[in-house]
């Protein structure tokens, strides 16, 4: 166990600018080695390991091992806003915190750090970009600009947000529980389901409309006055069919077989 | 046709594609509508490429990556399927639904492979633990580099053995295919709106007025759909 030769302050201790880097860099690959044992743990060791580097002794010093060793076991969070952990975690080890502290902590921040990264991100964040690109899909945007417009707006929010969550993680140690209240995070989920909800309906039956194919005569004024209706009316149903289906029923597989009949259906004829 | 020359550029795009969805950097480089887009720039058609990815991306739109669970890995397997919808220079009549059926069937069989590495992982991570209890930054870092290079391996692989096993099969059928287009995108169509459908409302139904945001946006989406 480490023995704190300082005493906690409400000023971080000092990083150098190169650990900073490191750590924010490493975070990309913080799932690298994800297994059911451990899950993110040696992803947080490998991202907090460059500032760890630091503590007295350096690299060859106990305080530096052992810290390692701690950072490494299991650990669970979304992997964005496992961040705020990291940053967390980073000060605490350079503060010199006890050992059972940090290990409470671990355990602590494992659940609100998954659930809100899966309704802020999973749930949120990834279905509004998505929505968006199939808009500017169905609006007759080109490849690149639908392939752009996806990945700059997706990665403004990501890179954002896993900044945000390192700084504030760095910035309030151990006290970080207070910064996930923070209106934009709480509130943030309710929002985008809003906008999701209201981009789902813009952008679906435009997208419908240029997978069936008007634009540049693909099929006849005639073929896409049937398809388009029938199309969105099995659309319709299929979607209400899935969602009073229990949940274990995914469309998808669903997709998959109707895919197949259609093939096979089509060369035997 | 997927020819040697495409073979090698995109099983090196598969392998980054698949590391995507998971190991690095999650930037969503790996969601079917930028991977299946490429495949078809890749593969000389980059209009069937995005059509294809974006009917992946509606039926992925069903399936969050959400930590241990087993979803299906849409990277490696949405560029096989839009290199597929894009081989042939002009668009066959049964091309996308090959390439989106190809799609599905290699984001199925990806999502094995993607619990495999992690079984193994696991094993990895079993074998390191008594060095990594020690502090021992060679146990950390090899475990993670292990790990990440396994998952490079692992979307190479998986795209080279779809793309040899599914060319063949594509081929043959594209050049038995007989339901028209109309049709055939009409089902792609329905099946694809109706699952994103079905999966945005059970994700985001609890919203207040959550019925009238997605009939405000339909009743303005239709109104797109007559004016443009």
């Amino acid at each position: 166990m480490i023995t704190p030769d300082r005493a906690p302050t409400a000023i971080a201790p000092p990083l150098s600018w190169s650990a900073r880097v490191a750590v924010f860099t490493r975070m990309f690959a913080v799932q690298g080695s994800w297994n059911y044992e451990l899950m993110l743990g040696p992803g947080i060791a490998f991202c907090a390991e460059p500032a760890l580097r630091e503590l007295p002794g350096g690299p060859d010093g106990p305080a530096y091992h052992q810290a390692l060793a701690r950072e490494a076991r299991y650990f669970n969070a979304h992997p964005y806003l496992a961040a705020v952990a990291i940053g967390a975690l980073v000060r605490a080890e350079l503060e010199g915190r006890p050992a059972p502290q940090i290990e409470r902590f671990r355990i602590a921040m494992c659940g609100p750090l998954g659930s809100l990264g899966d309704r802020l991100v999973w749930a949120g964040w990834l279905p509004f970009c998505s929505l968006v690109a199939l808009l500017a899909f169905g609006l007759h945007a080109s490849p690149i600009v639908v392939v752009i417009l996806f990945l700059v707006l997706y990665n403004v929010g990501h890179i954002a947000l896993r900044a945000w969550g390192v700084a504030t993680g760095w910035r309030s140690g151990l006290r970080v529980a207070a910064s996930l209240g923070t209106p934009l995070l709480q509130r943030g989920p309710k929002y985008l389901a809003r906008a999701v909800l209201f981009l789902a309906g813009l952008a679906l039956p435009l997208a419908i409309a240029r997978v069936i194919g008007r634009r540049g005569l693909e099929i006849t004024s005639h073929d896409w006055q049937i398809a388009l209706p029938a199309a969105a009316l099995l659309a319709i149903g299929l979607a209400a069919l899935l969602v009073r289906l229990p949940a274990r029923v995914e469309g998808w597989r669903a997709a998959l077989v109707v895919l197949a009949v259609l093939i096979l259906t089509s060369i035997a004829r | 046709m997927i020819d040697g020359v495409r073979l090698l550029p995109l099983t090196l795009l598969g392998a980054l594609l698949g590391a995507d969805v998971v190991s690095f950097p999650q930037a969503m480089l790996s969601r079917p509508i930028v991977a299946a887009t490429l495949g078809g720039a890749l593969a000389g058609n980059v209009a069937a490429g995005l059509l294809t990815g974006a009917v992946l991306e509606m039926l992925a739109m069903e399936t969050l990556p959400v930590g241990a669970s087993r979803y299906p890995e849409w990277g490696s397997a949405s560029l096989v399927g839009g290199a597929l919808a894009g081989s042939p220079a002009v668009m066959r009549p049964g091309a996308i639904v090959v390439g989106v059926f190809v799609g599905i069937a290699t984001a199925w069989a990806g999502s094995w492979s993607m619990y495999a590495l992690r079984r193994l992982n696991g094993v990895w991570a079993e074998r390191a633990l008594p060095a990594m209890e020690t502090g021992s930054r060679r146990a950390v870092m090899g475990l993670q580099l292990r790990g990440l290079t396994a998952d490079l391996l692992r979307g190479a692989m998986l795209t080279l053995i779809a793309l040899l096993v599914w060319t063949p099969v594509s081929d043959y059928v594209l050049a038995q295919w007989t339901v028209g287009r109309a049709a055939s995108h009409s089902v792609l169509a329905a099946l694809a709106a109706g699952v994103a459908g079905g999966a945005i409302w059970r994700q985001s139904h609890g919203a207040a007025g959550s019925k009238w945001y997605l009939l405000g946006g339909a009743v303005l989406g239709v109104f797109l759909l007559v004016v443009t």
